[in-house]
Order: C-alpha cells, then sequence, then structure tokens
C-alpha cells in the first residue's frame, strides 16, 4: 500500500477535528476529497505534512512503508510528499530559484542521488516554468511576494513539477481562482500524472474536478469519510449539496 | 615573477626575522596599564615624530578627565585599564601555533564553512607562516598601479613618517581626541590601521582592502584608520573579513575618521565577526567603534555598509556629517546577536548643508538569549533647508528569551525637513517554516533562508564578492539557535 491511513483520529486545542478517519491511495491513483467547509479537509492535509500544531489521538498512517509519525516535516517532503496550500506564504526576499535549488538537492540527498548544479538547475527552471506559461521576469520576485492569487497558485505547481513527487496533496488549489488560471494549474497537474505518482485533491466544489478526472471520490464530514465512490458522487453533490451526507 | 615582487618577499621575511628574534626583550616588553610612560614607549617604537607624540599625550589628558559613555543598552563589567597592554609587537614565530591541528578545530570548521582555502586559513588563525605568496604578490601588483594613479594606500604608521601634512590636516578633524573616552583612549594609544588618499579627480579602479596591505597584521586592538577622497574622487573601502579571527585582546576600541570632499564620494563595507564569546556567554571581545564620516564638500556622499555578527559587545554607530550642501549620506546595516551577545547600533546623520540627504536601513536579527538595540539620532540645524531623511529599522526574534530594541532620536531646528520613519519588530513566521520545510529544506536552512531573504536590502549594498560571503556568514551565525 502506498499510502494507508487507519482509524485516524485528531484534536487541536481541545476541539476534536479528525474521527476515526480512514483512507487508502495506491500509486498512480488520483483521489479526492469534498466536504462542507470545517469538515476537517485541511486538517487532514496539514496532519499528512506534518504540521506541528495538532495533536494526534489515535490511529496509523503509513506513506511508502514508512511510519509516517517517525518522520517530520522536511523528511516527509524529501521522501516525496507535496502539499500544494491553500494559502502560499510569502517570503520576502527569497528568490525562488536558490529556494527551490535548496529544496530539490535536499531530497536528492536523501535518496542519495547526486545534486544538481546551478546551471542544470537554472534550466529545468526554466523550461518547467514556460511549460507551465509562467514569464521568466516571475522568476526573479521573492517567493509568493507580491503575488496575486492565481500567480500562487501556479507558483505552487511549478514548485511541485520541479520537485516531482510521488503523493501530492492539493489543498482547496481552486479556491481564488478564475476559469483561466483554473485551466493552466489543473493542465499542470494533469502532465504530471504517471503511473508512478497519486494525487489527493481536496476541494469543496466540484469545478476542478471537471478538469481533474479523479479515480475515486470521498465525501468527507465531521472529521471522517463517509461515503467513497467514483466520480459519480461529485455529480451528486453538484446536484443536491452535502446536506443528504450529513 | 617580476622583481618587485621579489623585492616586496624579501623586505617582508626579513621585518618577520627582525620582529620575530627580538634581542632585547625587556624593552619590547611594556608595562601594563595606561601611563604616559606607556604612550612614549608606543610613539618610540612606532618611531614617530614629536609632534605626534605630544598628540598622543593631550589625547591621554583628556581620557583622564572623561567618563566612559554610559547610555548603551549594553552591560558588562568596569574595564580595568590598568590591566592591560597597550602595545604587542607582532607575535614572534615561537609563540604563533604551528600548524592548522594547534588551532581551536570550531575555527577551523567555520572556516571550511566559508570556503577558505588553507593558506588563507593559516593567516587568519595566527600560524607561523613564511610568506604568504599568493596575497603578497597580489599586493605587491595593486600597490604597483595604485601609485600610478597617485592613490596612498598604507599603514597610518607610515602615513605619520611620509604624508606628515595630511596627517597634520586631517587626523582628529573628524573625530576630535576628547570628543568621548573610546576616541580619546583610541588617539592616545593606537599602534595601526589603514591610511587612504584618493587625488583629485581619481577613481579608484579596486575595491580597497586592509586583506591587501601586507602589514595587516595586528591591527586588532586599538585601530585608527583615515580615509581621504579629495575632489570628484571615489573610493570603495572593505574593512575586516567573514572569516572569524583569533584574536586574545579583550578591548577593542578602534577610530574611523572618512572625509569626503566636493564631489567625492567613499563607500565603507564592514564585516565585523570577532570572537562572540562561547555558548554560557564566556569571553569574547568588547567592540567600542567610532565611525564618522564628514561630507565637507558640495555633493559629496558617504555610505557606510556594516554586517555585525561577531563581538560579545557592539558599540557602534557609523555616522555621517552632512556639510556640504546637495551632499548624502547612508547607513546600511545586518546586526546578528546570538547567545549572551549585545549589540547596541546604529547611526548619526546630522544635516548641516541644504537639501542634503541621508538614507537608514538597519536590520536586527536576535536569537538565543541576546539582546539588540538600534541607537539612531537624525537631527537638522538651521540651516539645513530642504532636507531629508528615510528611516527604515527593522528587527527579527527568533525565539522567545531575546530582546530587540529601537531607540530613534529625531531633532529637527529647520521646518523645511522632511522626514520619513518605518520600523517592525516581527518574531520569525511559523508559517514561513512550515512552508520551507515541506518543500523539504531543514529548519536550519529555513532559518537561515527567511533571515538572509530579511537582510537582502542591506547585503546587496556590499560589494559582490563580500555579498556572497556575508550571506554564508549570516547562515553560520545563526546555527545552534533553532530547535
Amino acid at each position: 500500500m502506498f499510502l494507508e491511513i487507519k482509524d485516524l483520529s485528531v484534536k487541536i486545542e481541545n476541539k476534536n477535528i479528525l474521527n476515526g478517519l480512514n483512507l487508502n491511495i495506491n500509486k498512480g491513483e488520483v483521489h479526492a476529497i469534498m466536504g462542507p467547509n470545517g469538515c476537517g479537509k485541511s486538517t487532514l492535509a496539514n496532519v499528512l505534512a506534518g504540521k506541528e500544531d495538532y495533536e494526534i489521538l489515535d490511529g496509523k498512517i503509513n506513506f511508502k512503508d514508512n511510519d509516517l509519525f517517525d518522520l517530520n516535516i522536511e523528511e516527509r517532503a524529501q521522501e516525496g510528499m507535496f502539499l500544494a496550500f491553500q494559502y502560499p506564504v510569502e517570503i520576502p526576499g527569497v528568490n525562488i530559484t536558490p529556494f527551490l535549488h535548496s529544496a530539490i538537492n535536499s531530497k536528492r540527498k536523501r535518496m542519495n542521488e547526486e545534486e544538481i548544479d546551478n546551471l542544470s538547475f537554472a534550466k529545468l527552471l526554466k523550461s518547467k516554468a514556460s511549460d507551465l506559461g509562467i514569464n521568466i521576469d516571475m522568476l526573479k520576485r521573492s517567493v509568493n511576494t507580491g503575488f496575486s492569487g492565481g500567480e500562487k497558485k501556479r507558483y505552487e505547481i511549478l514548485q511541485m513539477s520541479i520537485l516531482n513527487p510521488d503523493l501530492a496533496i492539493l489543498d482547496e488549489t481552486d479556491s481564488g481562482l478564475d476559469i483561466d488560471a483554473l485551466k493552466i494549474v489543473t493542465e499542470g497537474v494533469n502532465k504530471l500524472k504517471t503511473k508512478n505518482n497519486s494525487f489527493l485533491i481536496i476541494t469543496h466544489y466540484q469545478k476542478l474536478l471537471d478538469y481533474i478526472k479523479p479515480d475515486h471520490v470521498h465525501v468527507m464530514v465531521n472529521g471522517s469519510i463517509v461515503k467513497s465512490g467514483g466520480p459519480e458522487i461529485a455529480a451528486e453533490i453538484e446536484k443536491d449539496g452535502f446536506q443528504k451526507f450529513q | 615573477m617580476n622583481s618587485e615582487t621579489l623585492n616586496t618577499l624579501d623586505t617582508y621575511s626579513k621585518n618577520k626575522y627582525k620582529y620575530g628574534f627580538v634581542t632585547d626583550i625587556d624593552n619590547e616588553k611594556p608595562k601594563k596599564g595606561l601611563s604616559e610612560d606607556t604612550i612614549k614607549f608606543i610613539s618610540l617604537k612606532k618611531n614617530e615624530p614629536v609632534w605626534m607624540l605630544e598628540w598622543r599625550l593631550k589625547a591621554f589628558s583628556k581620557w583622564k578627565k572623561m567618563k566612559e559613555p554610559k547610555w548603551a543598552n549594553l552591560n558588562f563589567p568596569e574595564i580595568d585599564y590598568q590591566d592591560i597592554y597597550y602595545y604587542s609587537a607582532p607575535k614572534g614565530f615561537e609563540k604563533k601555533p604551528k600548524d592548522l591541528s594547534e588551532v581551536d578545530p570550531k575555527l577551523i570548521e567555520t572556516y571550511n564553512k566559508l570556503g577558505i582555502p588553507l593558506e588563507e586559513q593559516k593567516v587568519l588563525a595566527g600560524v607561523a607562516v613564511d610568506v604568504v605568496f599568493d596575497s603578497v604578490s597580489v599586493a605587491t601588483t595593486y600597490k604597483g598601479e595604485l601609485e600610478k594613479l597617485g592613490i596612498i594606500f598604507c599603514s597610518i604608521g607610515e602615513a605619520i613618517q611620509k604624508h606628515p601634512d595630511l596627517i597634520k590636516k586631517y587626523l582628529g578633524s573628524v573625530i576630535p581626541p576628547g570628543d568621548h573616552s573610546y576616541s580619546a583612549l583610541n588617539s592616545a594609544v593606537f599602534t595601526d590601521g589603514s591610511f587612504v588618499y584618493i587625488p583629485e579627480g581619481v577613481k579608484c579602479p579596486m575595491e580597497l582592502s586592509t586583506y591587501f596591505r601586507i602589514n595587516a597584521e595586528n591591527t586588532g586592538q586599538f585601530e585608527r584608520t583615515l580615509i581621504i577622497a579629495d575632489k570628484g574622487s571615489y573610493v570603495s573601502y572593505l574593512e575586516g573579513c567573514t572569516a572569524p579571527k583569533r584574536d586574545d585582546n579583550q578591548l577593542h576600541a578602534a577610530n574611523v575618521e572618512l572625509i569626503a570632499l566636493e564631489d567625492a564620494e567613499i563607500k565603507y563595507s564592514t564585516v565585523q565577526n570577532w570572537y562572540p564569546g562561547d555558548e554560557e556567554g564566556k569571553g569574547g571581545i568588547y567592540n567600542f567603534v567610532t565611525k564618522r564620516g564628514l561630507c565637507a564638500g558640495k555633493n559629496s556622499k558617504i555610505s557606510w555598509t556594516q554586517v555585525e555578527t561577531g563581538s560579545a559587545i557592539t558599540w557602534k554607530y557609523p555616522s555621517c556629517i552632512l556639510k556640504g550642501d546637495n551632499s548624502i549620506g547612508e547607513f546600511y546595516s545586518v546586526a546578528i546577536t546570538n547567545n549572551f551577545q549585545q549589540a547596541d547600533t546604529g547611526t548619526k546623520m546630522t544635516h548641516i548643508g541644504k537639501n542634503t540627504k541621508s538614507k537608514i536601513i538597519s536590520k536586527g536579527i536576535s536569537l538565543g538569549k541576546s539582546q539588540n538595540t538600534y541607537r539612531g539620532e537624525v537631527s537638522f540645524l538651521r540651516k539645513a533647508d530642504k532636507a531629508r531623511n528615510y528611516t527604515q529599522c527593522d528587527s527579527l526574534l527568533v525565539g522567545n528569551q531575546c530582546g530587540a530594541h529601537t531607540v530613534p532620536y529625531i531633532d529637527s531646528k529647520n521646518n523645511t525637513a522632511v522626514i520619513e520613519h518605518e520600523a517592525s519588530t516581527s518574531k520569525i513566521n511559523e508559517d514561513q517554516l512550515y512552508y520551507c520545510r515541506q518543500r523539504g529544506l531543514s529548519h536550519e536552512e529555513a532559518v537561515s533562508l527567511i533571515v538572509n531573504g530579511f537582510c537582502k536590502q542591506v547585503l546587496q549594498e556590499l560589494p559582490m564578492e563580500f555579498a556572497v560571503e556575508a550571506q554564508k556568514l549570516v547562515s553560520i551565525s545563526l546555527e545552534g539557535s533553532v530547535g
């Protein structure tokens, strides 16, 4: 099993957010989690990435034969987990090139691969950027600083394509995007999809799933998954809302 | 190798020999403490003319009547001035470490992280080497080129001998010996430092650095530097070194004076990385520095850039007196304090002439249990019509046991003056750390990246090669502070 979440219960500041959540993802699969606001979708994404604000009450997570709780944030990233943030944070004065260069090399180091040199990296970054329709001038700016919502999301996808993760978690990547930006972002995701990597797409709306075809759709309510199935569930939600699952 | 290089090598080796194997031991060893005798001893050792000795003695008599300035946000025990040696000849070979294996491994580790070549490491660590081939020959080539342009670049001792007119005219003209007790102390007992004179209309074609001055060793304790840029000239001067220096002296009190005449520009960059003391706050240099520049002529410009990461105590306010109309003063500063370090640093911009402009960008980073204070004074005198100042001081706190303080003074006697002031204090942002770590960077790498980003505005003012080293230095200064 590639990713296996078993009976996961999590709380933050005395409030239970996840309650006995189960989810299995195989290599090469695209999963979507849909749910109303406050159901714990983003918490799940952050718990997977290793954010330290949460208290794990119960459960296990296995990722690529590792007990995920044995790994800290950066080790999970180096093992191939990527989180595209809902609200990417601005880091003034830090240029994207050295930032991503360090990131890719820390991953390579963990995998005992040779580090990529400055020149090859600059080439790689340029070609990936032009694939995603990102202006070269944008690469000269500081990470996320002064970017519009759409630019930030595109930047997340650029980083994802450079780091080439085994498991990519997209946390409400569609929120705040107009239809053109949404197309660019989803095209980027579709290009990255292979038999060897998996996607976990967290979304409130069904719109995103018009562009990225999930293999499995899960409905999440009150911190656990209440229904799983194929793309037809997304259509059901589009029609009737989350009401009948609650 | 040309014959000039050979000559230099020759004299260099001989000088070493002369100082290394002293015959008159008693005479070489001055008494501890500060007295007229000590000053006479120093002056004699430096073979100085009488007027110089008199100048020193006058400063000493002023010092005796003065008290140390106590307004800084610093805590340290009383300095016993009678418990210090004020003159030490360059150390003989026998006292120095014989090779790098005798040097503190921590120091070597830092050198390696900074990527400093082995030969250079030896010099910095004070290892006895006969001749450092590269830097000597480089220095010789440079010296020849500078001489052709009429630029004087030598030690202050040499300048006292060879250029007494310039020294008499300018030494103490910006920082009078009686300014405060540390300047009086320095004036009385200074032993070395640099002298630069750029003639009218000459743009100095290279960065001048103490590194290229052959006799740059042992300039630490009471350094005295004087830089004069004559009309329409330009010079960029680099002080210090990103590598930490081994140094046994605890008290440092340097004085640096800059004079820019009409249309001249001086750019002065410092990286200060003296020993900061250990993790428990033991040891470390007390650094009391007075740096002041005078924009004497119209349209002149003086720009200070400093990266302060070392010393247990830093007391330093590189300042500009904007006397000439349309003159410009700038101050760019990064001060990082870690463990038990204390820094009280900033600048003073005094607007005298019309249309004078000043700009202050200060970035303070506090870690561990350290205290970091920005102290600045901007004043506009009565005739400073339409003068402007822009001040931005930002503080970044890493952890919750350190302190950041901002003490700006503004004093305006002219109502056409325009002052802008921005200040911010923030803690290192957990979301930024999380974001960086999610991309695979370690906690330490993430902190270093964010701090470097925070300092970028200042670091980019440094000359190119220096800026890269300074970035590495910033990272090293943050080590051991997180987790």
